[in-house]
């Protein structure tokens, strides 16, 4: 199997999952029970305190089923929804916003997310990698036992308890960071810029401390199997020193499973920042998804989870089309 | 014994057993099961276990009803963790929380052991094109993030739910990783000796099922089930920490959700905050020192890694 065979192979599954991820986006919200074109009559409906005759009910709910893209047939309904999903990127207008579109709040969110997202989860995994290599190296010693607890007590801790307890010690019992943050809009400026760093430290080091346990634990591991190969055996009495061992003949064979677990966890660590952003109030996509919940605010709602769904596909894609790269046997297969 | 690292499941090789470890003797009781990862993890599990579930009896009042004491009292003999700003008892609430999420991830992780139990086997063993397609929707499922879509249908039913709709909920979305477990299991075993030695030996199916199979999934099956009830205590929790799930079913999460939703970090109301974080620690704690312990274990006992 070639690079053009793995990429074609790799590619397919990535429309794959697009595809049914867009699908179950669809049916969801059709296959429950609730139907939310009455619940946003019901809203117009109170705030107009019921003066609103049956025929305007049913010429507004018209229009809502028109907007919203409920009219026709389920089938009718699906090619439209793929067609304006796809091709246009359209998810309409945001109910609780109206007349923004879906679209631009998203476009205004994303890059929050994902600047946050991706410092933390390289910071996690480089420093996670690094301490579970030598925890797994040195696998005899007394002090890789401290490094794997470490790692053993952060991993089963939930996102949100890591969250609350950073927000518990760093704000208030020492308060070196406000307690309830706040992020400047509009023209960026460099004062302003260190103003979003520094009240973005608190949920980075949340996202760290929480992929920080199993990359040790996982690289641990994978070290210690990797140490006890026979071509680490002969490098040792070939003279290459503790260090090289360690980095070109360990790690450099225990890095490709890494890779492929980051690549995996990608959905959960995603789970883990939209809770993060919500908790710490950062303006993500995690927080516009919470407002839309708690707004009913469906419109949003979807466009956030369709785009979660390209966000996390992709970033997997992408990382599995780098692995060649790093995996000679691939390439030259 | 060597481990190719590119096919490893690096999944299966955190939680996994260091290879060195010599074969042990398998005598009739159980106390080679033992070592100390283990042993603070049943210790921990069974203390929070009986626990939540036997002091529930001698509550003296529902904790999830509001008002029945006055309002932030501080720690004291009567209220041990005091009580909360909306005169909830918070040592009693935290004990039928952490019963209520066990039972959640007790029932859930029974809904997603069979699921994933079946879909994995039989892609496992049935191979083919089946198997692609199987593991198609299954790597769909992992790489789909569940959050958002638990948060959409956290929005859609909320209030018109029983608390164990989010369980079902969670089996729904959750089967995935498990499934993918199994199945690599399955096709291990499909090609291993001493499936094939026991058939050559005369064993029909069904001993080979029960005799040969089902002693070696069953650590694996055990070893997923307590990692379900973590993932499935910390969905739940994650959802009613945004007030998505049922609020007012005391659980781990539903109590930090109403903490802080009423400050508690502003006003200093710490037992609040600090009680359902220390307990919620100790409880996964001791679930994972469980689970990774079971598995140091029976890998000792198999011998193989």
């Amino acid at each position: 199997m070639g690079v053009v065979a793995y990429v074609a192979k790799r590619f397919g599954l990535y429309l794959a999952v697009l595809f049914i991820g867009l699908t179950i986006t669809f049916l969801l919200p059709r296959l429950m029970p609730i139907n939310p074109v009455d619940g946003y009559i019901g809203q117009i409906q109170s705030r107009a305190s019921g003066t609103l005759t049956p025929e305007a009910i049913a010429e507004m709910r018209r229009n809502l089923e028109e907007l919203y893209g409920l009219k026709g047939d389920l089938l009718t309904q699906y090619l439209s929804y793929l067609k304006r999903v796809v091709i246009d990127f359209d998810f309409g207008p945001s109910f609780t916003y109206y007349p923004q579109s879906v679209s631009t709040m998203i476009v205004t969110a994303l890059p929050w997310t994902l600047g946050l997202l991706l410092t933390a989860t390289v910071i996690a995994w480089l420093l996670g990698n690094m301490v579970g290599l030598v925890a797994g190296y040195f696998h005899k010693r007394k002090a890789a036992s401290i490094l794997e607890f470490v790692g053993i007590l952060l991993y089963p801790i939930p996102y949100y308890i890591l969250a609350v307890t950073v927000l518990l010690t760093l704000a208030y019992i020492f308060p070196i960071f406000p307690l309830s943050p706040t992020f400047p809009v509009g023209q960026m400026t460099p004062e302003k810029v260190g103003m979003i760093i520094y009240n973005s430290l608190l949920p980075a080091i949340t996202l760290v401390l929480a992929g920080f346990g199993w990359n040790i634990l996982s690289m641990k591991a994978l070290a210690v199997a990797t140490a006890e190969e026979p071509y680490v055996t002969y490098a040792r009495l070939k003279g290459a020193s503790n260090w090289t061992r360690m980095t070109r003949y360990v790690f450099r064979n225990a890095l490709l499973p890494q890779v492929t677990a980051l690549a995996l966890s990608l959905g959960m660590v995603f789970n883990g920042a939209l809770l993060t952003e919500i908790i710490f109030s950062y303006p993500g996509i995690g927080l516009i998804m919470r407002t839309a919940a708690t707004g009913g605010d469906y419109n949003v709602l979807y466009g956030a989870i369709t785009l979660s769904i390209l966000a996390v596909a992709t970033a997997g894609l992408v990382i599995d089309l780098i692995y060649p790269l790093l995996d000679p046997r691939i390439r030259r297969k | 014994m060597s481990i190719d690292t590119k096919d490893a499941d690096p999944v299966e090789l955190v939680i996994a057993p260091s290879p060195a470890v010599a074969e042990r003797r398998s005598g009739s009781n159980l106390l080679w099961l033992l070592n100390p990862r283990l042993a603070v993890g049943l210790v921990i599990l069974a203390v929070m276990g009986l626990g939540s579930f036997i002091l529930p009896v001698f509550a003296p009042a529902d904790p999830s009803i509001q008002a029945t004491y006055m309002r932030n009292l501080p720690m004291s003999g009567v209220h041990w963790l005091g009580t909360n700003a909306l005169g909830q008892d918070i040592f009693w609430f935290l004990v039928f929380a952490v019963r209520n999420s066990l039972a959640l991830g007790i029932v859930v992780a029974c809904g997603v052991t069979l699921v994933a139990s079946v879909i994995g086997l039989s892609a496992g063993y049935i191979g083919g094109r089946f198997e692609r397609l199987v593991m198609l929707i299954v790597d769909t499922f992992i790489t789909i993030p569940l959050l958002p879509i638990l948060i959409i249908l956290g929005a859609l039913i909320r209030g018109n739910t029983s608390f164990f709709t989010v369980g079902l909920i969670i089996i729904i979305f959750g089967w995935a990783w498990d499934a993918r477990t199994v199945r690599s299991m399955a096709l291990s075993l499909r090609e291993r000796e001493f499936i094939n030695m026991a058939r050559f030996s005369g064993a029909n199916t069904f001993d080979i099922l029960a005799k040969e199979i089902l002693p070696y999934v069953s650590a694996y099956i055990l070893v997923g089930f307590i990692n379900t009830v973590l993932f499935a205590i910390n969905t739940e929790a994650t959802l009613a920490v945004i007030g998505l799930s049922k609020v007012e079913v005391p659980t781990l999460g539903s109590i930090i959700f109403w903490a802080l939703s009423y400050n508690a970090l502003f006003t200093g109301h710490y037992p609040w905050i600090v009680g359902p974080i220390v307990a919620t620690v100790t409880l996964f704690l001791g679930l994972f020192l469980t689970s990774t312990g079971f598995n140091q274990a029976f890998a000792s006992k198999r011998g193989v890694s």
